[in-house]
């Protein structure tokens, strides 16, 4: 089978404008997967299908990630110009300063497709698409028109994670109930105070469980 | 696949009406006792026949995922026996076959045999059981289903001996197995193995010539190829259909690359193939096992330098698959380098496997669609995680 | 020709029907609960607090290190820890658990906290008529009603109990002969003082 490389390539040569990057995976199994801008993902992977060598016809897995807002802080060595008192005058001095830079990077839902080829017997080639952010631009383009294995598991993805599959024929829940509000997979979701009765309840369940008794038992006063 | 097909599946199935009486919307369960559990069918009817059906997932929902992305990676493995829990042994192995991708483990050759054979014993009596269930849907109300269920017990007896539990067996370790197999264990493997092909014998005197399973079976429910490789079916549903593709001769993982065996086919697709391909599986899975418990050597059961518990693999992922009696199960893990994966995902075969159960009901009568459902082969622990 | 098949079948079922009154391997249903099939030494259901002798709150062997509590996959242990010490198997001063709860409705017996143990404290009983009408505290069972004596593990698995007492008892004698090593050590520091001092007295004589 192809690299990595050669599909990108490949890819790019097929799809004018599909902007594509390879995303490396540092374990041991060195599976790394294409990232594949949202805008020409169909196009892409309709490429992928029908393209006589690779024929990538079996799609397994559709998965979400959820990637939350990254904040990171390193130490920069900035130099600038600073007054300085020398020998009675005032005068402009460069000096090293370390200083402490943050920097949010924002977060991002990922979709991950793992493709095999049932024709060639070959694989998987993964397949990864991010949305803007984790609030209002969570649209990604549906699969599903291509290979129909989307269907249901991109349901699963925009029922717990939120992702809105565009183009999706029938896009509901499917693992939650329709009234459902939240999306449980996502990292920061918090599950509901339902802390009846646990009597063996540790650290944070704990803490949680105490809180409900406390504000049942004072609901209960009232 | 062709672009009619494309064409077909963006507009909703329809079928024609015929206009006389109204239509009749029916939820088959989540209580309907051929639902093999908590499933739900919204079926429209004309008179008998279905045009349309939609089915309703979430009622054994407990978002393993999340459990998984909460505990260790050792605390998950009991976790996955309550996936399938016709077949937790191979749950275990994939689960293991995906940390171990993750990690870059090694696992001994005792340990692959072992694997193996648990394996292959855990196909037997998931198909056997299957077939019972099938035919207990079409309405033989429990002849072949005890017979099933009577060899079952004897490959539950041997798991219960060796793992401590019958079902919900947790013996499958990152770089071998918890407990070695003895000898003693392994002649219990024997036994069993020489006594099956004596059932397999009975159960298709019983079944495979029946007029009435026949009646009930052939060319009902029949699934087209290239549906079945676009709609990502895999597992004994696939190769009823006629495509050749089974992930131990795909993918060799463990040792399958050692054992010489064959990979039925169907060829219409139909219930009665689904049936057939079932019934000669279990005879290869017998091949296989003559030939794993001939060959098994002597050494550990598990890599003794294997970190068991409390490890931080690289930040990385992996996706682990293995050949389950329902299809393809599959394992994708995302570590950040913590103790518990960042994403833990469960690509489960019975879940999949009824994306296309809608194609196959339409047109049929009501009372077929269970039949068509039973020969999907879910279980609803897997199907809603 | 149509019912074959069907006949076929039917001689299949009558076969079962006449072997279930002779053969064995075709009627293998049991009485239960008149009846029981043996259990395989390796079965498990939920755990237990293993203590030698014969005073259940003396002869635990749990010193509290609270690894199972962690390893627990659905958390249905809860240990608190005691103040004081008390000696252990081999006479070394330990904690011990002041509370030691497993709740059996959350318990999922998968054996990891067997495998984690590394004093060989808690062990899987194969009791599984545990059926109770109290939902709650009748399956929350304390450090009492999960103690059992070391007897009761040798009966329900006796080769894994036999290995598990090699071990230790190799671990106390290790133990006693460190122990000993560390007194003799002890003596023979003390020994050439002792001897010396005499010595000293003596010169002046």
């Amino acid at each position: 089978m192809k690299t990595v490389e050669e599909i990108k390539t490949a890819i790019e040569t097929a799809v004018s404008g599909a902007q594509l990057e390879i995303v490396p995976n540092g374990s041991p199994s060195a599976e790394h997967s294409l990232l594949v801008d949202a805008a020409h993902a169909f196009a892409a992977a309709k490429f992928l299908r029908d393209d006589a060598e690779l024929k990538l016809d079996f799609l397994s897995n559709v998965t979400g990630v959820d990637w939350l807002d990254k904040e990171t802080t390193e130490k920069v060595k900035v130099t600038r110009p600073v007054e300085k008192e020398v020998n009675g005058v005032k005068t402009m001095v460069d000096e090293t300063v370390e200083e402490t830079k943050k920097t949010v990077t924002p977060g991002y839902l990922e979709a991950v497709y793992h493709l095999y080829s049932m024709a060639k017997k070959h694989g998987p080639v993964i397949l990864r698409m991010r949305t803007g952010n984790r609030s209002d631009k969570v649209e990604l383009p549906s699969l599903t028109p291509i290979w129909r294995a989307a269907e249901f598991q991109e349901r699963e993805v925009f029922d717990l994670f939120g992702i809105i599959f565009t183009g999706h024929p029938d896009l509901r829940r499917i693992l939650m109930w329709d009234g459902f509000k939240d999306y449980p997979m996502r990292r920061d979701y918090v599950d509901p105070d339902d802390y009846e009765y646990e009597p063996t309840a540790h650290d944070d369940v704990l803490k949680r469980a105490q809180a409900h008794l406390a504000a049942t038992t004072t609901e209960a006063a009232q | 696949m062709s672009e009619s097909l494309l064409e077909a599946w963006n507009r909703p199935p329809t079928i024609e009406v015929d206009g006389e009486g109204e239509l009749l919307e029916v939820a088959m369960g989540p209580h309907h006792p051929s639902t093999h559990g908590v499933f739900r069918m919204d079926v429209v009817l004309d008179g008998e026949r279905v045009i349309k059906l939609k089915p309703v997932f979430g009622y054994l929902h407990r978002n393993h995922e999340q459990i998984g992305q909460t505990v260790g990676y050792l605390q998950m493995m009991p976790y996955t026996d309550r996936l399938d829990y016709f077949c937790s042994l191979t749950n275990n192995w994939a689960y293991a076959l995906a940390v171990e991708k993750l990690v870059g483990q090694a696992v001994p050759e005792r340990a692959e045999y072992i694997r193996v054979i648990l394996a292959e014993l855990t196909r037997i009596q998931n198909h056997a059981s299957t077939i019972g269930f099938l035919t207990q849907e079409m309405g033989a109300s429990g002849t072949p289903l005890m017979y099933a269920f009577r060899e079952r017990e004897k490959i539950l007896d041997l798991f219960e001996s060796l793992t401590g539990s019958r079902m919900m067996c947790n013996y499958m370790r990152f770089g071998g197995c918890r407990v070695d197999m003895t000898e003693a264990h392994l002649n219990a493997a024997r036994k069993i193995v020489t006594g099956l092909p004596r059932f397999i014998d009975e159960f298709e005197n019983l079944l495979t010539s029946n007029e009435i399973l026949m009646a009930r079976s052939q060319g009902m429910g029949v699934l087209k190829p290239d549906l079945a490789v676009n709609a990502g079916i895999t597992g004994p549903m696939l190769r009823a259909s006629g495509v050749n593709y089974d992930i131990r001769k795909v993918d060799h993982y463990g040792i399958y690359d050692r054992f010489s065996f064959r990979v039925p086919l169907g060829e219409h697709g139909d219930i009665y193939d689904r049936y057939m391909v079932r019934v000669l599986e279990m005879r290869e899975s017998l091949k296989i096992l003559e030939q794993a418990l001939k060959d098994i050597p002597a050494g550990p059961f598990i890599d003794p330098k294997a970190k068991i518990r409390g490890f931080k693999p690289k930040p990385g992922e992996a996706y682990g698959r293995i050949e389950a009696p329902k299809g393809e199960l599959g394992f994708y893990l995302i570590s950040d380098g913590g103790t518990s994966p960042y994403r833990f995902r469960i690509r489960p075969p019975s879940f999949i496997n009824l994306t296309v159960l809608e194609d196959m009901c339409i047109g049929q009568n009501v009372a077929d669609v269970v039949v068509v459902f039973g020969s999907v082969d879910i279980v609803l622990g897997e199907v809603d995680r | 020709m149509l019912g074959e098949g069907l006949l076929k079948g039917l001689g299949e079922t009558a076969r079962n029907f006449a072997g279930s009154f002779v053969s064995k391997e075709r009627l293998t249903t049991v009485q239960y609960p008149e009846e029981r099939e043996p259990l395989p030494e390796a079965s498990r259901a939920f755990p237990f607090l293993v203590y030698d002798g014969a005073d259940w709150e003396a002869g635990l062997r749990c010193v509290a290190c609270q690894i199972c509590e962690k390893e627990c996959p659905p958390k249905c242990i809860y240990i608190e820890k005691s103040k004081d010490k008390k000696p252990d198997y081999v006479g070394k001063p330990q904690i011990y658990p002041a509370k030691f709860d497993i709740d059996i409705s959350v318990c999922m017996s998968c054996q990891i906290c067997v495998e984690v143990c590394p004093f060989e404290a808690i062990k899987m009983d194969n009791q599984f008529e545990l059926a109770t009408d109290d939902r709650f505290g009748g399956l929350l069972y304390d450090r009492k009603e999960l103690a059992r004596s070391n007897e009761y593990y040798h009966k329900i698995h006796p080769t894994e109990a036999a290995e598990v007492d090699a071990r230790l008892a190799e671990e106390k004698a290790k133990a006693e002969e460190k122990a000993k090593a560390v007194a003799a050590a002890a003596a023979a520091k003390a020994a050439p003082a002792m001897a010396a001092k005499p010595a000293e007295g003596a010169q002046p004589q």
